[in-house]
């Protein structure tokens, strides 16, 4: 199997609305795992998720999803289920019929349809409401519809916009867990979210959209490390001494600053090289005399990229 | 959230392929197609429409029983055919349905629940259209019948049934029930493809709807571009279309139904064309 047949391509693809901007010069290669798209309002996520899906065309560039263009619906959507953010069903249907119903509208017969629609019901814990209305649920139910419908036909991709927005948070919870469960299946999973502690949480690797662009992409841990050089990595060491180890760490050329934390029980320090600061540290602990209760990074986290990189902006 | 893998282990697959399948999908799209046009919102201004001839023959029955030369009621029921239920009921019809299939799905932000299933948008094409051909022809193929029925049968019961049973009434019923059944075709193409098109379809129905009214002072040639030329060509009962009409011999029936049929495959095929590169911009609509 070539690369791009186990992968989501886009190579060098702009969308433009008119003259408004979508996304610009976007050239990605998505494999299997949770990827998270992270950006303001306006980023180009959804625009990304659209482009992916066919429901948009690219006014530049070219993209697959494992190998399919994606103008062949009858072919991509064998493989790929979008759960999208638009909060609007058929009229009239109840959640199993809505979901039975696009099922044999995909080509599955009616036995078929009904075992993938109980399947997925079941899998989103709708069951006891699935003969009811669509109309009559809740944000939440009407969500965790979406999600079944997008998951019924047991895609290899699985496109979810903001899939977490009207779940409380018992369901957000086990809604991560599901996510998790099938990216260990396999799957490739796109999400969108604007919940950045959830996003880290769950992804393998994020992409940071800003304007329509770019602006990084890569496992969350990867990102920080390429930003050490402008935003040194910050540590705190919650210590007994943090005065004594401030001096001692010093001597090493790793820490470009430190400070002591205002409760004087712990000592913030910015390196460039965290690898070899925690191995200078390691020596310093080792001659005794300060007493280390932890040692913890405090943006290496995907809030902190995201303020670094957008948030400055 | 059920996090068990187990339920996706057990693949299952899309049976046949071609057009088995095609076969197969286009009967999805027409039971929630169907469903729609018939019992949705929307349907309700239809059924006016729809009514609309009846109520107005069964109050003129009311107000005026008697009286008329029924010799007269074969003509009598071709002009109402031809102005109320074929230009007015049926065209109104056709653009409402028709027009609702897609443009109706982009104002409720549905339509991309299609556009994310493995169907190819051409069939999506074909099972819509099927759906309005089979939702107009039911109403306005039992509105002719029914309009035909009042005419004759309300106070002329004898020689109506003499009429039908004994002289052109069958045949005549035969060739208005075939109008109607072409015209839910030819418009109904004509529509469907308005609506993928156009942002607001008023405007291009309401051009079509002129176009077909002055039909009659066209000259030869462009009286052909034009679905009604086809269909009056039909009309068992020919109508005097007034003193400035331009008067041209009617068309075949050999001709202008198979043509009719063309175009309506042509205009399909341009549709299925259109639907390839369509968008879901629901937020530009």
């Amino acid at each position: 199997m070539s690369t791009s047949e186990n992968k989501i391509v886009f190579d060098n693809v702009s969308k433009f609305y008119g003259e408004i901007l979508g996304v610009n010069r976007v050239s990605l290669e998505i494999p299997a795992g949770i990827t998270s798209l992270v950006g303001p309002n306006g980023a180009g996520k959804t625009t990304l998720m659209n482009l992916m899906t066919g429901l948009l065309r690219p006014t530049r560039g070219r993209l697959s999803v494992l190998g399919i263009p994606t103008d062949h619906p009858e072919q991509l959507f064998r493989k790929v289920g979008y759960c999208s953010q638009f909060d609007s069903f058929p009229r009239g249907l109840t959640g199993r019929e809505f979901i039975s119903a696009f099922l044999m509208v995909s080509g599955f017969t009616r036995k078929q349809s009904d075992e993938l629609t109980e399947r997925a019901l079941d899998r989103v814990e709708l069951l006891p409401a699935a003969d009811r209305k669509i109309g009559a649920y809740s944000k939440g139910m009407r969500q965790r519809v979406r999600l079944a419908q997008s998951i019924a036909h047991q895609p290899s991709v699985l496109i979810l916009d903001e899939p977490l927005n009207g779940l409380d948070p018992m369901v957000r919870a086990e809604t991560i867990a599901l996510f998790k469960q099938l990216a260990a299946d396999g799957l490739h999973l796109i999400i969108s979210s604007h919940i950045l502690h959830e996003v880290d949480m769950m992804s393998d690797r994020v992409v940071l959209l800003n304007n329509g662009y770019v602006v990084a992409e890569g496992a969350i841990h990867g990102v920080r490390d390429e930003m050490d050089v402008e935003h040194p990595a910050q540590i705190l060491i919650r210590c007994d001494q943090p005065s004594v180890l401030a001096s001692r760490i010093f001597q090493h050329g790793e820490v470009v600053e430190a400070r002591v934390h205002d409760d004087r029980h712990g000592l913030f320090v910015k390196t460039r090289n965290p690898d070899q600061f925690y191995l200078s540290l390691n020596e310093v602990v080792a001659q005794g005399q300060i007493t280390v209760e932890s040692i913890a990074p405090v943006d290496d986290d995907l809030s902190a990229v995201y303020d670094y990189l957008i948030g400055a902006q | 959230m059920s996090a068990n893998a187990e339920t996706f282990q057990t693949r299952v697959e899309i049976k046949d392929a071609g057009f088995a399948l095609w076969l197969r999908q286009i009967g999805a799209i027409l039971r929630l197609e169907l469903k729609k046009n018939f019992f949705g919102k929307r349907s309700l201004l239809v059924y006016l429409l729809a009514l609309m001839p009846i109520g107005l023959l069964t109050l003129v029955e009311l107000i005026n029983p008697i009286g008329r030369d029924t010799n007269q009621l074969p003509t009598i029921f071709s002009i109402f055919y031809n102005s109320m239920i074929l230009r007015t009921v049926v065209f109104f019809g056709c653009a409402w349905i028709f027009m609702n299939l897609f443009r109706g799905e982009i104002v409720d932000r549905s339509l991309h629940y299609y556009f994310l299933s493995s169907v190819r948008r051409e069939v999506l094409v074909a099972g819509k259209y099927v759906s309005g051909v089979l939702t107009s022809i039911v109403l306005f193929v039992t509105v002719t019948v029914v309009s035909m029925l009042i005419v004759f049968f309300s106070h002329y019961y004898t020689t109506s049934t003499r009429f039908f049973f004994e002289g052109a009434g069958i045949k005549h019923l035969f060739w208005y029930v075939t109008i109607t059944v072409l015209a839910c075709i030819g418009y109904g193409a004509f529509f469907l493809i308005v609506g993928l098109f156009f942002r607001n379809p008023i405007i291009p129905a309401l051009v079509l709807y002129g176009w077909e009214w002055i039909n009659f002072l066209l000259p030869p040639l462009l009286k052909k571009i034009s679905v009604i030329h086809y269909l009056n060509s039909l009309v068992p009962v020919p109508i005097s279309e007034g003193p400035f009409a331009v008067v041209t011999e009617p068309t075949p029936a050999w001709i202008s139904i198979p043509g009719l049929v063309i175009v309506t495959a042509l205009v399909l095929f341009a549709a299925g064309t259109r639907i390839r590169k369509m968008e879901v911009r629901y937020g530009s609509e």
